[in-house]
């Protein structure tokens, strides 16, 4: 194909592909004016002028899947929604992002919100849905402020309201900032949370596209992947497939942090590698080198330099042994040390963990007792063992994900740094200095 | 999470008698809003985090008064509504500063420098987690990942973002809250108080004259993948302009940039 043979032209000109990101550095690129500038709510049109079955069989043909972690295809989602039976639809948009090192959500709504708008008002013409909700986790208030506006000046456009564009369709939406819970971006402890309660996850079956918000069918997509949607309708899904690959085509945000010489926010077709986002950008800070990363956030198994060139797709990462994820390419140098950073995304887990199911619970807690004693060098070689054990316990015998999560970090670490947890058991401590690792460890005269 | 209720200094005797109402004005205004965030949602009981960011947003923290209130507006029992609000971490159980300051210390901002910004910041403090300045003013607290790893470390005020910060730069910016100096975020509007922040997020726009605005299109790393995709140079490191020594105005230079940047 054309797409295999561009991706070897390494200039940043070919790999990188601009959709959702084209127009973020435009004054006020937010706004309903700049959006329409760039041919906003087009793909609408388009889509009101096909039946809801076409539009949600053309979705699914794109091969556009969802962006949140799971990876599930986006068309196949809306079809699950019963038609016909009499009982109102929704859509909630999981704005929730909370995950480790992800950040392509909240830069993607701060700077165009009328994407997202756009998507869910093709969305909800798909699937029969007459009232939308975005769930957007509650510590962004600068995003809130232009979801808000934004909300506002689709409706004054009749892009939301009653009868939108003549095509009869009514839709309603409703912007509700979450309070702080990770768990709420598991798409059913986040359908509890909408619904006023303690967010805490739902056993499946029904599934949500059954019996969601209101125990009505109900779609839980994530913000990127609705998102993405409007362009496909406007570009067509041939330009779509001509990106990415077969099982994963497309375009996505790739979050780039860390020890890198260029933070941020990088959009291109799936299948990139690290080696060539590094290559295009500057690499990893002078003087350093790539010691550990996460494909995905912190849930998705870690990799290391070995896996520089596993190409970024859904595909691709799971060969590998991890998880496309979210695309939160986390970057650690050599000046890290691997158990101090598995230690603090363990406590973290432990503090989100919604204590509804008993291994998550505790496990997650004896975890941390464990990882805090091998950090302080005050653990034992039996521990190592034991930590494997209450992961594993973990894995896939918890309620949801998150316990899955919680265990990623911990086989991956002991696979690839074996050696790093017992010397910090037989030298009786940590042997690396953090001030090292710091963003100014380098830059001495900044931190006056 | 293991404490009893002994030792939180529950007594175990009398039952706790119901809170008061808020005063008959407070009530009012309160109930007004109230029925404008539940008129939102198919069903009343999906109102209750809002109302949570409200009734906080008339005090500074959830009270019990302000659980009764929930509780009353939604038919729902003080224990229903005391078993939400203490399921997420937003909503604070104590009066707590004007500005709460928070410093992401998950392992990307810890370890690219957000563990010293927070030790820095107790000490200059003299506060620990959770805890607030005798002033009143500040509350400091360690945060999760705040969505933002690529403007590592982050501190947000208020949940307004600081990005890049620096031990120099975050303590300029409590000692400037605290002395009521104007403080600009790197990425959003300028600062209001917690209490107004509650408010926005109980979904109340900010009615501020350009709030929306300002912070510019997008930060600095968000846009480095769309410079290098039109052939432009890769960007050298990007350093936060709070984080040079003694630059002055910090403020305005982040200002200043982000403008460029939306150009």
């Amino acid at each position: 194909m054309t797409v295999a043979a561009e991706l070897k032209d390494t200039s940043p000109e070919k790999l990188l592909a601009p959709v959702l990101s084209a127009f973020w550095d435009e004054d006020r690129s937010w706004t309903l004016d700049v959006y329409r500038r760039h041919e906003g709510y087009e793909g609408l049109r388009k889509a009101l002028a096909m039946s809801p079955d076409d539009l949600i069989a053309y979705v699914k043909d794109s091969g556009l899947r969802g962006r949140g972690g799971a990876g599930f295809p986006t068309g196949m989602k809306w079809q699950f929604i019963p038609q016909g039976d009499g009982k109102p639809h929704y859509l909630v948009v999981n704005a929730d992002e909370s995950e480790p090192g992800t950040c392509k959500d909240i830069p993607l709504l701060f700077a165009n919100p009328h994407s997202l708008i756009e998507g869910i008002v093709i969305a909800c013409y798909a699937i029969r849905s007459s009232h939308a909700f975005i769930y957007l986790r509650g510590e962004v208030v600068p995003v809130l402020r232009r979801l808000h506006e934004a909300v506002r000046e689709a409706y004054v456009a009749g892009y939301l309201g009653e009868n939108i564009l003549g095509s009869g369709l009514d839709l309603q939406l409703t912007v509700h900032a979450g309070a702080g819970a990770y768990i709420c971006g598991e798409e059913t402890a986040l359908l509890d949370s909408l619904e006023g309660r303690r967010g805490q996850p739902r056993l499946r079956p029904p599934f949500p596209a059954v019996e969601g918000l209101y125990a009505c069918p109900t779609v839980v997509n994530n913000v990127e992947s609705i998102a993405s949607v409007p362009a496909i309708l406007k570009k067509g899904k041939d330009w779509f497939r001509s990106m990415g690959s077969e099982k994963s085509p497309g375009f996505t945000l790739y979050s780039l942090s860390g020890h890198v010489a260029s933070p941020g926010q990088y959009e291109a077709p799936l299948g990139i590698t690290l080696r060539q986002l590094l290559d295009m950008s500057g690499g990893m800070r002078p003087g350093h080198c790539l010691k550990f990363w996460t494909p995905g956030g912190s849930s998705t198994p870690m990799f290391t330099d070995e896996h520089l060139d596993v190409p970024l797709d859904y595909e691709g990462v799971g060969a590998a042994g991890s998880m496309l994820g979210t695309k939160a390419l986390q970057c650690f140098d050599e000046t890290t040390c691997v158990v101090r950073a598995v230690t603090r995304w363990t406590e973290f887990y432990a503090h989100e963990s919604c204590g509804k199911c008993t291994p998550c619970r505790e496990g997650t807690y004896w975890l941390v007792q464990l990882l805090r004693d091998i950090e302080a060098g005050k653990g034992a070689m039996s521990d190592l063992d034991k930590l494997a054990d209450i992961a594993d316990n973990i894995n896939g015998k918890s309620f949801c994900a998150l316990g899955d999560g919680a265990a990623s970090p911990i086989f991956s670490s002991l696979k690839y740094f074996r050696e790093e947890y017992e010397q910090h058991i037989t030298g009786r401590g940590c042997p690396f200095d953090p001030a090292k690792s710091t963003a100014w460890a380098d830059r001495p005269e900044v931190n006056a | 999470m293991t404490t009893s209720s002994s030792e939180r200094g529950v007594s175990l005797g009398m039952p706790e008698l119901p809170a008061p109402a808020y005063p008959d004005d407070v009530r009012v205004r309160l109930e007004a809003d109230a029925r404008d965030v539940i008129a939102r949602y198919p069903d009343s009981r999906s109102a209750l985090l809002p109302l949570l960011h409200l009734v906080q947003s008339e005090e500074g923290h959830v009270t019990r008064t302000g659980m009764r209130f929930c509780a009353d507006m939604l038919d729902l029992t003080t224990a229903e509504v005391s078993a939400v609000a203490t399921f997420y971490t937003m909503y604070r159980r104590k009066a707590s500063g004007d500005y709460q300051v928070g410093v992401c210390t998950n392992t990307l901002c810890a370890v690219m420098g957000g563990d010293e910004i927070f030790e820095t910041l107790q000490e200059h403090l003299g506060v620990g987690n959770g805890e607030t300045t005798g002033d009143g003013k500040v509350t400091l607290e360690h945060i999760e990942c705040n969505a933002a790893c690529d403007f590592a470390p982050v501190v947000m005020v208020n949940w307004e973002f600081f990005d890049n910060q620096t031990p120099g730069s975050a303590k300029r910016l409590v000692d400037d809250l605290r002395a009521g100096r104007p403080v600009q975020p790197t990425r959003g509007a300028r600062m209001c108080t917690f209490k107004e922040t509650a408010r926005m997020l109980a979904g109340f726009p900010d009615e501020r004259p350009g709030a929306v605005e300002e912070g510019g299109s997008a930060g600095p790393a968000s846009l480095v993948g769309l410079r290098l995709a039109r052939g432009e140079a890769a960007p050298a490191r990007v350093v936060h302009p709070r984080g040079g020594p003694h630059e002055e105005p910090q403020d305005t230079t982040s200002v200043d940039q982000d403008a460029e940047e939306g150009e």
